[in-house]
């Protein structure tokens, strides 16, 4: 696993091979010996490879992906006629609050930080991220965090206080299941894993780069992200803050909400929503990411304007922090402050509406070229305007009041989110699948996937603009037939279009977990470079090698692999290519690294991630509990510290006698 | 083959402390150093958000005492004077790990954990004082969110001296893996700044008057 010999020759052949033997550790680190599987589930527990990593983030966010979809299907059954019976009040309060909490910290921010942890150092031209282990930690504390929100399901109901969680609302007055207790605290676990992410991506985006890469030539992909990462690693810690106060609140009596002690309602507001609108550029910022990458590979055209697309990128990351307010329009800030915010609010349309411009200018003129990726990446640059759109309504605050918790509202995010955020992620499904997997998704499924997604999400998220501005509240779990409203404006009409809607769009989603299994089965490998890309990622074989690169690629363009590919015709002014894909890895391979120290795999992530499950349990339950837990975390601490993060090679026992190398080569 | 006599030639694309090479990263900052560097920004906003909610509940305190009633200002001077003088010896360890003078190193660290553990001493007294003098907890918003803000603090205080202590006990079995004064710089880093917010921290909550 560790120590890689010069790489076998083969572009094609995929990386986990078994064809490894065991590596024995002859060195015990503090209690354990290192795990050595190469193949296995143990290979999968232990690893600290960033690409399989990101697959695990990627299968944990497309589960809870699948419950949220649930949820919500359910949210619209109740809906979908009046006097709905499907679901009590109670029980529809923790489906919605745990829809949301589902689909944005376990499906959408996950499901970029999967794809993050798999690309990011492939279009870097790193070999992993700069700290591995850690990476594995924020994993587990993710699937931790995870488990825990959820655990509350089956153990007196779920948190049923909305996704913001309004305090006092949220206080053991008002919400007395334990719902919010497992909620804050599996939040606070996944939000270790959101931390410890942003360090290490920002860490490997700054220091891990080729020679030649500058910072002016990596992907967009890279780039939002690493904005990501920075708006991460500033807003979590103020969740957490927040976090702490609702459960020193909930367990231990203090009153920091208790509005009879004389506690501010606005504190809570105000730390949720200084990490909440940052974290709405954290949910779409990696979407416009991919598609920055998609549209210019399908139009056959470099990314139009590549510097206002980054510099547009970071500079939402600026002002996102400046308009957190206007989720407060309706709370009685003060006219100075709503102005404020109001303004802030409208600037912040001016940088997307630039990037939105820089995409439709790279489409122009282009060779468009409609892929199932393409397809989704065009649907985000539509269904992100619209909502965007309806989002800069909300910026003039006394129409913003009116449309305060109505549908108006959730019409609006739905579009951002799904519309943006979802079809971003799809179109990285399609594009980036034959590099994770090594075969091509079924475009023809692909398509009726992205048709049925576009009708079905404007089937259910469209109407919702009129039932809102008709004055539905959102969170109401039942309307009457006696206050519908009659004509065009019947709120029953609307809302069986949106519940049909959301079983289209159930059915869209189905056809790509069928599309999963059909190109999983099927044996047809993907061709090397199947869309012509233009980036690093697709300078490796499909899946990449276990340490992604032959040989370091040294950069001197932007799309430094498409630069290798093509050269200009002095005489047309035309690009011809000169290389295949196949040429350019041959070359890599020639010149392959003689040596590749690769980090080693490791017990204590694992083992201290699973310390937290018990603290956050104990808290709830029994002290008892939190201290086992907080030991377990000690004793992975101790084995953490003691351990190198990579293997030196007196830990490896000499060759066997028949001269096969002990860290043998991976295909 | 794995010859044993082979040098590794560890580039920037290599990750983690693993050897005791430097590494060559793309900005000349090892990554464990930028790593922290992020943290510790991490980590005001942290202290900012708890500051802010005392700030604004430190004048709400029921039927209960007020800061004036019971803030030793004396007390805490001294306690913090503790504090701030381990950053000093916070200083000489590292210098002694740069000079690569295990002794000396071990000898500072000690002595930076014996000050800090003084100041969490003090904080446990100042902590039981005020208890006893009826601020509790639960007694009042100001009690809250006092205790919540300086015991974060404590904690920190705490996490450092278990990670000076752990340090010289691998150290003394010559077990620290990667760079040596790295380590004890980085924990240094950690120190320095955990210090810095109780500057802060005393100023904003003990020195201004409600």
């Amino acid at each position: 696993m560790a120590i890689i010999e010069r790489p076998a020759p083969g572009t094609t052949v995929p990386a986990l091979t078994p064809a490894a033997p065991a590596i024995t550790p002859s060195r015990t680190y503090g209690a354990l010996r290192r795990p050595v599987a190469t193949t296995g589930w143990k290979s999968w527990l232990f690893t600290v490879d960033h690409k399989k990593l990101g697959l695990m983030y990627g299968a944990t966010a497309l589960f809870f992906f699948i419950v949220g979809g649930l949820e919500a299907v359910l949210i619209r059954l109740q809906l979908a006629a009046p006097d709905g019976k499907v679901l009590n009040a109670d029980l529809y309060n923790q489906m919605f609050t745990m829809h949301a909490t589902t689909m944005v910290f376990l499906f959408v921010m996950p499901m970029a930080a999967g794809f993050a942890n798999y690309f990011v150092p492939l279009q870097i031209g790193a070999r992993d991220v700069a700290f591995p282990r850690i990476n594995a930690f924020g994993f587990w504390c993710l699937l931790a965090g995870g488990i825990v929100v959820n655990l509350a399901w089956f153990l007196g109901g779920a948190a049923d206080g909305g996704w913001f969680m309004y305090a006092p609302n949220s206080g053991p007055v008002f919400s007395p299941s334990k719902g919010v207790d497992f909620w804050t605290l599996g939040l606070q676990i996944a939000g270790i894993a959101s931390l410890t992410g942003a360090i290490n991506l920002i860490v490997t985006v700054l220091n891990m780069r080729a020679p030649g890469m500058t910072l002016m030539k990596m992907p967009v992909f890279t780039w939002m992200i690493t904005v990501v990462q920075f708006l991460l690693l500033f807003a979590v810690p103020v969740i957490t803050v927040a976090l702490f106060l609702l459960t020193f609140q909930r367990s231990f009596g203090a009153q920091f909400f208790d509005v009879a002690a004389g506690a501010d309602p606005l504190l809570w507001q105000h730390l949720f929503w200084i990490f909440g609108h940052p974290e709405v550029y954290i949910l779409i910022l990696p979407s416009f990411g991919i598609i920055s990458e998609v549209l210019p590979v399908f139009s056959r055209k470099p990314l139009f304007g590549y510097p206002f697309v980054v510099f547009s990128g970071a500079a939402i990351g600026f002002v996102g922090w400046g308009v957190w307010a206007h989720h407060m329009f309706a709370s009685g800030l003060g006219p100075v402050s709503v102005a404020v915010f109001s303004l802030a609010t409208m600037a912040i349309a001016v940088p997307t509406g630039v990037k939105i411009i820089n995409w439709t200018l790279t489409m122009w003129g282009g060779k468009l070229v409609f892929t199932t990726a393409m397809k989704f990446a065009i649907g985000l640059v539509v269904l992100f305007t619209i909502g965007g759109l309806s989002g800069v309504t909300h910026s003039v605050a006394p129409s913003d009041t009116q449309q305060t918790d109505t549908y108006y509202i959730v019409a609006h995010f739905h579009y951002v989110l799904f519309g943006g955020a979802i079809f971003g992620i799809f179109s990285g499904f399609y594009y980036w699948w034959p590099k994770m997997f090594g075969k091509m998704l079924n475009e023809r499924l692909g398509s009726w996937n992205f048709w049925l997604m576009v009708i079905g999400m404007n089937m259910t998220f469209g109407p919702m603009h009129i039932l809102g501005l008709q004055g539905q509240p959102r969170r109401m779990y039942v309307w009457t037939e006696a206050r519908a409203g009659e004509g065009f404006f019947n709120l029953g009409f609307w809302n069986l279009i949106a519940s049909i809607g959301s079983l289209i769009l159930t059915v869209g989603i189905g056809l790509f977990l069928i599309n999963i299994v059909v190109t999983a089965r099927s044996k047809v490998r993907a061709p090397l470079d199947p869309w012509n890309a233009r980036s690093l990622e697709w300078m490796t074989s499909n899946p990449p090698k276990e340490h992604n690169f032959d040989s370091i690629p040294h950069v001197h363009h932007l799309d430094e692999f498409f630069h290798r590919k093509y050269e200009e015709d002095p005489t047309t002014h035309t690009m011809r290519e000169v290389a295949s894909a196949e040429d350019v890895l041959a070359e890599l391979e020639r010149n392959a690294d003689k040596h590749i120290h690769m980090p080693s795999p490791s017990y204590w992530p694992l083992v201290l991630a699973c310390g937290m499950p018990f603290v956050a349990l104990g808290i709830i339950y029994s002290i008892p509990v939190a201290i086992a837990g907080g030991l377990i975390m000690l004793y992975a601490l101790y084995g953490w510290a003691l351990e190198p993060a990579t293997a030196p090679e007196s830990d490896f026992d000499a060759p066997s006698s028949n001269g096969h190398a002990v860290g043998a080569s991976h295909g | 083959m794995l010859r044993p006599a082979t040098v590794m030639r560890l580039g920037h694309h290599m990750a983690d402390t693993a050897t005791h090479e430097a590494h060559v990263t793309s900005t000349g900052l090892s990554n464990v150093k930028l790593g922290m560097w992020l943290f510790l920004g991490s980590e005001c906003l942290l202290f900012g958000g708890l500051i802010s909610t005392y700030m604004l509940y430190r004048g709400r305190v029921s039927n209960g005492p007020t800061p004036e009633q019971i803030y030793d200002i004396p007390f805490t001077s001294v306690s913090s004077f503790v504090l701030l003088m381990s950053s000093l010896t916070m200083v000489l360890a590292v210098a002694a790990a740069h000079k690569k003078d295990d002794r000396g190193t071990n000898l500072w660290l000690t002595v930076t954990a014996l000050l800090g553990a003084t100041f969490v001493g003090g904080q446990v007294y100042e902590f039981t004082a005020f208890y006893n003098e009826g601020l509790g907890f639960t007694t009042s918003l100001f009690g809250s969110s006092f205790y919540t803000l300086t015991g974060f603090h404590g904690v920190h205080v705490t996490v450092g001296i278990i990670m000076l202590i752990a340090l010289v006990a691998i150290n003394k079995r010559s077990r620290v893996p990667g760079s040596k004064s790295e380590t004890v710089e980085m924990i240094g880093l950690y120190w320095h700044f955990v210090d810095i917010v109780w500057i802060i921290i005393f100023t904003l909550v003990y020195l201004i008057p409600v």
